[in-house]
């Protein structure tokens, strides 16, 4: 397969600053050090739990937050070749002269907080490519119309404003104008997360319909495991800046081995009457990510932590092809569990 | 088996400058006593103005315009019950938290920032149990060797005891205006604060002793919806109202939440009213759920039969947009979205994104048959077992 982004040992820390001269005292360890590939035409799941760092690797990727240090390299089609550019350090207008700007899109969380309430749907829509390409105002319009056809709505909608659409139709708007640019990539940061249920089915099929259509690429951020089970092909599990397992979706769900992972997809509510869930309950909170622990970041709450882990920071290690994880004890934690809470 | 609360054709009118919503379109709906009751439905569908209803707490420019709520606090006496909707609002003020108290959705803005945890506990302990706490203080004040000065012993014991007989005794409030005898209440706070130390190590809280000195932002998401759960269980309700009590935690403290409730039901609280969105947690802790949709129950029945053979449409299409763990096929979604109150649908509401609706829907509004066993549909073309 062929990789379109290759994260490579990423690091965002968010400065603390104190004192009379504002020196930096301290810092948010949001993302700290990860590595990951994505390939093209895949749809990756991030999941975690709120405050692990999702968020902030999206918009790192995306460099509406610029990197602490680590590099990512977008891999750009140029007719048959393709070229490879380390984006993490380039300035934007760098970014947007090499095009790879409209190549990487962002559909945010809250629909309601990500357009300008004072503009006009159209101009929404067209905002960012009026900010990329020359374009007549007729041929514009007539790619907006195309591109509010695709998602659902009709060119009847081009003259209104953002308040007088539900949540669903915003999510839509922002799905349009998200893919107004012809991007490769987008990071959709939980789409469906402040929508309803019944709109949430309605948002993930336009999802897929659309990645079908035009090969995009997705990093599907979110906190709902059955939500992205549902739309991605691979899964990331992240704790506290750290990637703790990857693999391809179907696998994860049969046979996790880290700890975590393990905790978090048994604690999944499934809507089955029939399913008895045996939650792993993991004891404590989430540490601060100001101060994280030494060594795993896990090992404050694994239930099977041994010295080493809480001495010795584990590496991402390929355990079968497309299958790593970053555990010590990668290699008996299936055992450790079916010990301690029986067969699953 | 004993009902707890019965709600009787609740309807709730908000009066806005658009119009008036008719949030609540006669509700009717039965909890029994041991049992959780799981309400769902979208977001606006009046899930949580039904619980706010039941607590007589709807918020200004919201009204409870008819119907009866009916409210049984002994499962043992079977006798008329109290029809909450008529009584004073001092009765309500000594119900609310006391026989039923509820969890609110975001513990951010449930808990006061400028309070201590061991303030806002004890609170609702001093206001629903001083009469207990006063006879409490009078016995440890009866063992010698208090350390108190035996006068002031003697004095301290005349007032608790003036507490413990009538803890609203006009005598009380005067003490609390001598300059000395202020403070006589001191001990009364030390007791609530050690009471409230108790329930909070119960409910898993590591070293409660430091907890309760602390502020709600020193603690963490799901410490926070522990503290909160602990101030609505402070005097042992007989009706819980969970209102999204899990819906802004993550996953791992979710089931941390939800496996605490499971124990708790079993040996403090008798009964629950859990309101979700969330069907997967409706399908592990209920008994009985009833499904929600534009102000109207449209469906109540066990939680098997929701889940396995659901008649009402809207809830069979509800259930064919979750994902599953087992997903293969496309999600099955509902075209078009959840109508307007301010003038909605005539007749049944769901019949614009129905697909079995004929004339009939679009006319009247269906009643509410018993299709079942425990099984009620509001729905003339409910789809068959």
């Amino acid at each position: 397969m062929q990789k379109l982004l290759e994260l490579k040992n990423l690091v965002k820390h968010y400065p603390i600053r104190g004192g009379i001269f504002r020196r930096q005292v301290n810092s948010v360890k949001a993302v700290d050090g990860i590595d990951l590939d994505i390939y093209k035409g895949e749809c990756l799941g991030l999941v975690g739990e709120s405050g692990c760092g999702k968020t902030t690797v999206s918009k790192t990727i995306v460099r509406l937050h610029d990197p602490t240090s680590g590099e990512i390299h977008f891999h750009k089609q140029n007719g048959s070749e393709t070229v490879v550019t380390d984006i993490s350090r380039i300035s934007h207008n760098a970014l947007k002269k090499s095009k790879i700007r409209g190549k990487l899109q962002m559909v945010f969380q809250d629909p309601t907080t990500s357009m300008d309430p004072r503009m006009l749907i159209k101009n929404v829509i067209a905002e960012p490519i009026k900010g990329l390409e020359k374009t007549s105002s007729r041929e514009l319009e007539s790619r907006i119309i195309e591109l509010l056809n695709l998602v659902g709505l009709s060119k009847y909608h081009l003259l209104r404003y953002p308040h007088e659409f539900s949540g669903g139709q915003r999510q839509r708007i922002a799905v349009a104008r998200a893919i107004a640019t012809k991007p490769d990539f987008i990071v959709l940061d939980e789409p469906t997360s402040a929508l309803d249920v019944s709109v949430q089915a309605q948002i993930l099929n336009l999802l897929k319909k659309l990645q079908e259509e035009f090969n995009l690429t997705y990093l599907f951020v979110t906190h709902h495991l059955l939500v992205v089970k549902y739309i991605s092909t691979r899964i990331a599990v992240m704790y506290l800046g750290k990637i703790v397992e990857s693999a391809p979706t179907d696998r994860l769900f049969e046979r996790p081995v880290h700890p975590y992972t393990n905790a978090l997809l048994s604690g999944i509510p499934v809507p089955n009457v029939n399913y008895t869930p045996r939650p792993i309950i993991l004891s404590g909170d989430v540490p601060s990510p100001i101060d994280p622990p030494p060594g795993c970041r896990f090992s404050t709450r694994c239930p099977f932590v041994k010295e080493r882990c809480s001495a010795e920071i584990p590496k991402l290690k390929e355990i079968e092809p497309g299958h790593s994880v970053a555990c010590h004890l990668a290699s008996e934690t299936e055992k450790l569990i079916a010990d301690k809470y029986g067969s699953r | 088996m004993a009902k707890v609360i019965e709600i009787k054709d609740v309807n709730t009118n908000f009066y806005t400058y658009e119009g008036i919503i008719k949030a609540l379109d006669s509700v009717s709906l039965t909890i029994d006593h041991g049992s959780t009751f799981g309400l769902v439905g979208e977001s606006g569908c009046g899930k949580s103005v039904t619980a706010r209803s039941i607590m007589r707490i709807v918020q200004e420019p919201g009204k409870i315009e008819s119907g009866k709520i009916l409210f049984y606090p002994d499962p043992n006496k079977n006798g008329e019950g109290v029809d909450l909707l008529q009584k004073p609002e001092s009765y309500m003020r000594d119900l609310r938290g006391d026989k039923i108290s509820m969890i609110f959705q975001e513990p951010n803005s449930a808990l006061n920032p400028i309070f201590t945890i061991g303030f806002q506990i004890s609170e609702s302990l001093l206001f629903h149990r001083k009469k207990e706490l006063c006879q409490s203080v009078v016995d440890d004040l009866g063992k010698t060797g208090n350390g108190l000065f035996i006068p002031l012993s003697a004095l301290l014991k005349k007032i608790y005891e003036i507490g413990a007989r009538n803890p609203e005794a006009l005598l009380l409030g005067l003490f609390s205006r001598i300059p000395i005898l202020k403070r006589w209440d001191r001990l009364l706070k030390k007791k609530a604060l050690n009471r409230s130390i108790e329930l909070i190590d119960d409910l898993g809280i590591p070293n409660p002793q430091e907890v309760v000195k602390l502020y709600p932002h020193n603690l963490s998401g799901g410490m926070k919806q522990r503290v909160v759960i602990a101030i609505a269980l402070a005097c042992h309700p007989v009706l819980l109202i969970a209102d999204e009590a899990t819906s802004n935690l993550d996953v791992t403290i979710q089931a941390q939440i939800l496996n605490l409730l499971k124990e708790l039901k079993k040996k403090e609280i008798s009964s629950v009213l859990l309101i979700t969105h969330d069907l997967g947690v409706v399908a592990h802790t209920c008994d009985r759920v009833g499904v929600m949709y534009a102000g109207q129950l449209c469906e109540v029945a066990d939680v098997r039969d929701i889940f396995e053979n659901p008649r009402h449409p809207y809830t069979s299409a509800l259930l064919g947009s979750v994902p599953k763990l087992l997903q293969k096929k496309t999600l099955q979604s509902i075209e078009g979205n959840v109508p307007n109150l301010v003038n909605p649908p005539e007749g049944c509401r769901f019949h614009p994104r129905c697909q079995y609706k004929t004339d009939i829907c679009s006319e009247k509004a269906p009643p509410m048959e018993e299709v079942g066993t425990n099984h009620s549909v509001a729905c003339y073309h409910h789809l068959s077992g």
